[in-house]
């Protein structure tokens, strides 16, 4: 238990350092026109630090879906998915969703017995579907505000809810318990590449159809996250409501 | 009776049933869409266009003019782009004047059909599953088609169609993919133009964007 709260609080203290930051910046966002996104001058500078950080990461999300087997990638995706699937089942259960989490906890026992060690995903074709879920999504059927968006390094975009979701995420994360630190390194380094490269046909879309990247993927982000939350039914949002209705 | 007439009849008798079936079974013929509803539709478009791609190797190779042709001829008779554009811009859609408008769904469309048709080559035999439809209270109106792409190891993606009936059928007016609006996500960049440059400025916005990707740059 040392080891959750003492990965929580240096988590939590980089979380804050930056918020600090982000917030004493937001004097000088004059640029800043969507209210959910006050420190949009900050914001767009770490989306471009990670533009930068990407000139790297891609070539070798892309050297890795080139090298790689398809069946072996699947394999690898799977791998992961299926250690990531107990925390998708707590909080599928701390969200009081008792189906979803069951169904979560048979697709770990499934995958992780026939499926060997998760490589195979026999769950799914048992009609066990896989669920997406975090400790953000929780906070939010709890009734936590989502807070300021913001642009973290290499994270990405989260809004302030969901920054704390992922701290605590992160330090359940089973990955960061393996103490051999180079088998750590690498887990950690091949499921980033993994996710990276499963972002890859999103890619050619998101640059072609955006005008201001920066923004397209704050609104994707903002409306993605809204039908996480209500698993995919969300109640209309009062923005559609704009349209000229005599004009259709 | 003469063997001519029988003839005549008997090829009239033949003949009929066969121009019925080609009309019922042509998607775009006005006279079906009336009782094709919207799940039906969805799904026989997305099956007509499946079925190409997969045979298509051009496509899957990453043919991008070969995936908006497709496109063109499968799909876009039945989207409403006039309102996707008005849904787009919000409130700034009514301060365009119907010269303004005529460009801005021009240019909308082109941008649309252009970025999504690249989603295509894309498509590596993930199966689209159909959601239950629930047919909305009375006859028109609007409704939402579910569908789900299954991905091996992954969460289904969720892609719901939002459709209303117009005077030729249903018609799609908006696609959401994982939750994402590819239509209202444009919003926020529209507003901000219009406020910038007017309604001009976004047209021109527009045009810009699609001469620079049909140039094949960035």
């Amino acid at each position: 238990m040392g080891v959750v709260k003492s990965h929580i609080a240096r988590r939590c203290g980089v979380a804050l350092a930056v918020f600090v930051v982000a917030a004493g910046m937001a004097g000088c966002a004059s640029t800043a026109r969507n209210p959910k996104d006050p420190f949009e001058g900050f914001n767009r500078a770490m989306f471009s630090i990670n533009e930068g950080l990407d000139v790297v990461a891609k070539p070798v999300a892309q050297g890795y879906e080139a090298i790689v087997p398809g069946p072996v990638r699947t394999g690898i995706g799977n791998f992961f998915g299926n250690i990531a699937d107990v925390w998708i089942a707590i909080n599928n259960l701390l969200q009081g969703k008792i189906t979803e989490g069951a169904s979560d906890v048979g697709r770990v026992l499934v995958n992780s017995t026939v499926g060997i060690a998760g490589l195979i995903d026999v769950a799914s074709s048992l009609g066990l579907e896989k669920h997406a879920e975090d400790f953000g999504q929780t906070l939010g059927r709890w009734g936590v505000g989502e807070g300021p968006y913001l642009y973290w390094p290499i994270l990405g975009p989260r809004n302030v809810r969901d920054t704390f979701g992922f701290v605590v995420d992160a330090s359940v994360d089973p990955l960061s318990r393996v103490h051999d630190v180079p088998t750590r390194n690498t887990l950690t380094g091949v499921r980033f590449v993994d996710v990276r490269a499963s972002l890859l046909p999103a890619d050619k879309v998101v640059e072609e159809a955006a005008f201001d990247k920066y923004s397209y993927i704050r609104n994707a982000y903002f409306q993605m996250r809204r039908s996480a939350l209500y698993d995919g039914n969300p109640p209309p949002d009062d923005a559609e409501e704009d349209e000229d209705d005599d004009e259709k | 009776m003469t063997r001519n007439d029988f003839f005549e009849v008997s090829a009239m008798k033949w003949f009929f049933p066969l121009i019925l079936g080609f009309v019922l079974s042509v998607p775009s013929a006005p006279a079906q869409e009336q009782v094709v509803s919207p799940d039906a539709l969805i799904r026989q478009i997305t099956e007509d266009v499946l079925s190409i791609v997969r045979e298509d190797r051009d496509i899957q190779g990453g043919d991008t003019r070969k995936a908006i042709e497709l496109v063109e001829a499968k799909a876009l008779p039945h989207f409403n782009f006039q309102r996707m554009t008005a849904l787009a811009m919000g409130r700034d859609w009514k301060k365009a004047d119907p010269g303004q408008r005529e460009r801005l769904v021009d240019e909308f469309r082109t941008l649309l059909v252009r970025t999504y048709s690249n989603a295509l080559t894309g498509y590596k035999d993930q199966i689209v599953r159909y959601r239950p439809f629930n047919k909305p209270a009375g006859d028109g109106g609007d409704a939402v088609v579910r569908t789900e792409v299954l991905q091996s190891g992954g969460k289904p993606v969720q892609i719901d169609y939002s459709v209303e009936k117009g005077a030729d059928g249903w018609k799609i007016y908006d696609v959401t993919v994982a939750g994402v609006s590819l239509v209202t996500n444009y919003r926020d960049t529209f507003n901000q133009e219009v406020r910038a440059n007017g309604v001009d400025g976004l047209v021109k916005m527009l045009s810009d964007k699609n001469k620079q990707l049909e140039a094949g740059k960035k």
